[in-house]
């Protein structure tokens, strides 16, 4: 492709056109959620599908993290009982699920969003507000939109 | 007048201060380089850092170690002359469950008041942009010198919640958060502000304050009954005078758990009841979610069950801080708003409230006549809360005070206006107006509007269309270049 580029090459080259933020879903609560409405802005620029595809796992991921079950009471006795010191050994639940996010939205920059143009950015560095995608500019083709 | 004379040589060393703390960017500006800052060097909010970014506070801690001393001092009396009698007499497990029993406290103590409550690192300029962008969209364009109180409601579980714009944050806060004006952070799940742990309880510490102030109910039940126990075997053998000459330790220890067992066991009581219930108090003090309101009014956080609600609460998934206290601050791309004072900085986003902070005279007049204005209206609003806070009728724990920002739904204009005054003042002139006791206004406390209505009439003559931005902005008296 004419426009392709790699992750490297937009950090480093490429200017930034504009930024969308896909806002945060509360309507199932104070759980981690984020819109999965299609932002206009990206109508041009990559599938709808793919898109709605990646904030789908990345939704499930959250949850994942957020999930109240067997596991996380163990772990929460487990942490009680030994006042809370097991954490200076051992990573908790959601911290690993925050590593495995992280490696999914480098590798989705990597395989899809960055031959597009496009950048998003870990909501873990926004505060878990928003998902920040930026658009850079897209030289080939001239106009930055 | 006399007041302006007073306040400016205060005003000058708090800018001092403020600039000496984060001062490399303005010492040299022809370098390139600076040495890398912490994220907390930079941190907005007013909290204190220690141990290099891994302990945060409130910046009020007097009472914390108020706290502390007393634990302290009445543990350390026990053990020292009332457990080597007792171990002897009794059983030698009294010392060590005791001993288990503080060690847990101060473990617990300790993790509530050090830990990151939950705070919400404020928006990003785009962010914040952008958010703007969409109010003035929904909005039309904006009428008159204020825009509306920006609200967005949503549906949670079948209740309308409505989430309110925080100024100062410049985000829409999540449902259950809020804005600690003494700290002047965003707390998700906020409960209240505690002095005596000296920081906010939130989402992340708040199994932590649970667990310290249910075990630091056993201590001092278990202390006071030993030592009573204690006094009464001595009695027998030598008569109660005797005794009491003999233990005189013992006395004071009686008296302090006897006056923090009420406190302490009725706290923890209520608490147990916020948690079956999966309330905040803030919520439960409010009424929010109280079938007084309207019979389909439910909560629609609660699990259902007791049980349930109780494990979530206390053995849930712990979230990791999202402030990232200890990692550096990166050399952002610049910001799309460049500097208006023509000097050039290496784009981090906190570093323009810094570049503020360097630049205290050119800034201090209007300053100083903001926070002129709002003192008449500090007095005024510290009178009829502070009286009013024993709220009747509610079992409301006498040693926590929450903090409700005069953020209720009843006034509305008048809330988001109260919060900016809050945000107006800096610690060092306007403590002894803003005590921790008088920041929370309960709700129905309609006088507070009053003295509110006053101080807006004092700040008319400001300039309307750049109050907005003076609100936001003037937190630690640190005016935004822009809006000069």
């Amino acid at each position: 492709m004419a426009n392709a580029h790699n992750l490297q090459d937009l950090q480093h080259q490429a200017a930034v056109a504009s930024k969308v933020y896909v806002q945060r879903d509360y309507n199932s609560g104070t759980i981690c959620r984020f819109q999965t409405k299609f932002p206009s802005e990206l109508e041009s620029r990559v599938d709808r599908q793919q898109f709605e595809e990646t904030m789908h796992t990345l939704n499930n991921l959250y949850a994942e993290a957020e999930k109240i079950g067997g596991k996380s009471y163990l772990e929460g006795c487990l942490a009680c009982m030994t006042a809370y010191t097991i954490f200076l050994c051992m990573e908790t639940h959601y911290e690993k699920v925050l590593k495995k996010i992280a490696r999914f939205i480098k590798e989705q920059n990597e395989k899809i969003y960055a031959p597009l143009g496009l950048l998003l950015t870990d909501p873990i560095e926004r505060g878990l507000r928003v998902v920040e995608i930026t658009i850079f500019e897209d030289r080939s083709i001239g106009s930055g939109r | 007048m006399l007041q302006l004379g007073v306040a400016e040589p205060m005003r000058e060393c708090e800018y001092s201060q403020i600039s000496t703390r984060s001062s490399t960017p303005m010492e040299t500006p022809y370098k390139k380089r600076t040495p890398k800052k912490r994220k907390w060097q930079a941190f907005p909010g007013r909290n204190k850092f220690y141990c290099n970014g891994r302990i945060m506070m409130a910046r009020q801690t007097g009472v914390f170690y108020l706290t502390l001393v007393l634990i302290l001092i009445t543990s350390g009396l026990f053990f020292t002359f009332d457990c080597p009698f007792l171990s002897v007499q009794l059983t030698p497990a009294i010392p060590v469950i005791g001993g288990v029993l503080f060690v847990f406290v101060l473990g617990t103590l300790f993790r509530t008041s050090f830990s990151d409550p939950g705070v919400l690192p404020r928006a990003t300029p785009d962010e914040a942009a952008d958010l703007e962008r969409q109010i003035d969209v929904a909005n039309g364009s904006s009428s008159g010198y204020r825009p509306p109180p920006r609200t967005k409601e949503v549906v949670i579980n079948g209740q309308t919640v409505k989430l309110k714009y925080c100024f100062t944050c410049k985000i829409f806060r999540p449902p259950r958060a809020s804005h600690c004006s003494l700290c002047d952070n965003c707390v998700e799940r906020f409960d209240h502000h505690c002095p005596w742990v000296g920081n906010c309880v939130g989402k992340r510490n708040y199994r932590f304050f649970y667990m310290f102030i249910l075990s630091l109910s056993f201590l001092t039940i278990f202390i006071f009954a030993f030592v009573i126990t204690h006094v009464i075997l001595r009695s027998h053998r030598q008569g109660f005078l005797n005794a009491l000459k003999d233990t005189p330790a013992s006395v004071l220890e009686v008296v302090v758990c006897f006056f923090s067992v009420w406190s302490i066991v009725g706290l923890s009581g209520f608490h147990t009841y916020l948690i079956s219930s999966n309330q905040t108090t803030n919520e439960d003090i409010k009424g929010s979610w109280s079938s007084k309101r309207g019979k389909d009014n439910y909560n629609p956080y609660s699990h259902g069950n007791i049980f349930t609600n109780c494990c979530a609460a206390l053995c849930g998934p712990l979230p990791p801080s999202l402030i990232d206290r200890r990692g550096f601050v990166q050399s952002d791309t610049p910001q799309p708003t460049p500097p208006t004072n023509g000097i050039t900085m290496y784009g981090s986003t906190q570093s323009q409230s810094h570049m503020a902070a360097a630049t205290p005279l050119m800034q201090s007049e209007p300053v100083i006549l903001t926070d002129e204005a709002s003192l008449p209206g500090r007095t005024l609003l510290g009178g009829p809360c502070s009286g009013a806070l024993p709220l009747g009728g509610q079992p409301t724990p006498p040693t926590s005070t929450p903090n409700l920002s005069c953020d209720n739904g009843m006034l509305p204009t008048r809330n988001d206006h109260s919060e900016a005054h809050h945000h107006h003042h800096t610690d060092g002139v306007h403590h002894h107006f803003l005590t921790p006791e008088e920041a929370p206004s309960p709700p129905g406390m309609l006088p507070c509007g009053s003295p509110l209505g006053h101080s807006h009439t004092l700040q008319g003559f400001y300039n309307p269309a750049s109050q907005d931005s003076l609100h936001e902005d003037s937190v630690r008296g640190l005016v935004k270049l822009s809006s000069v």
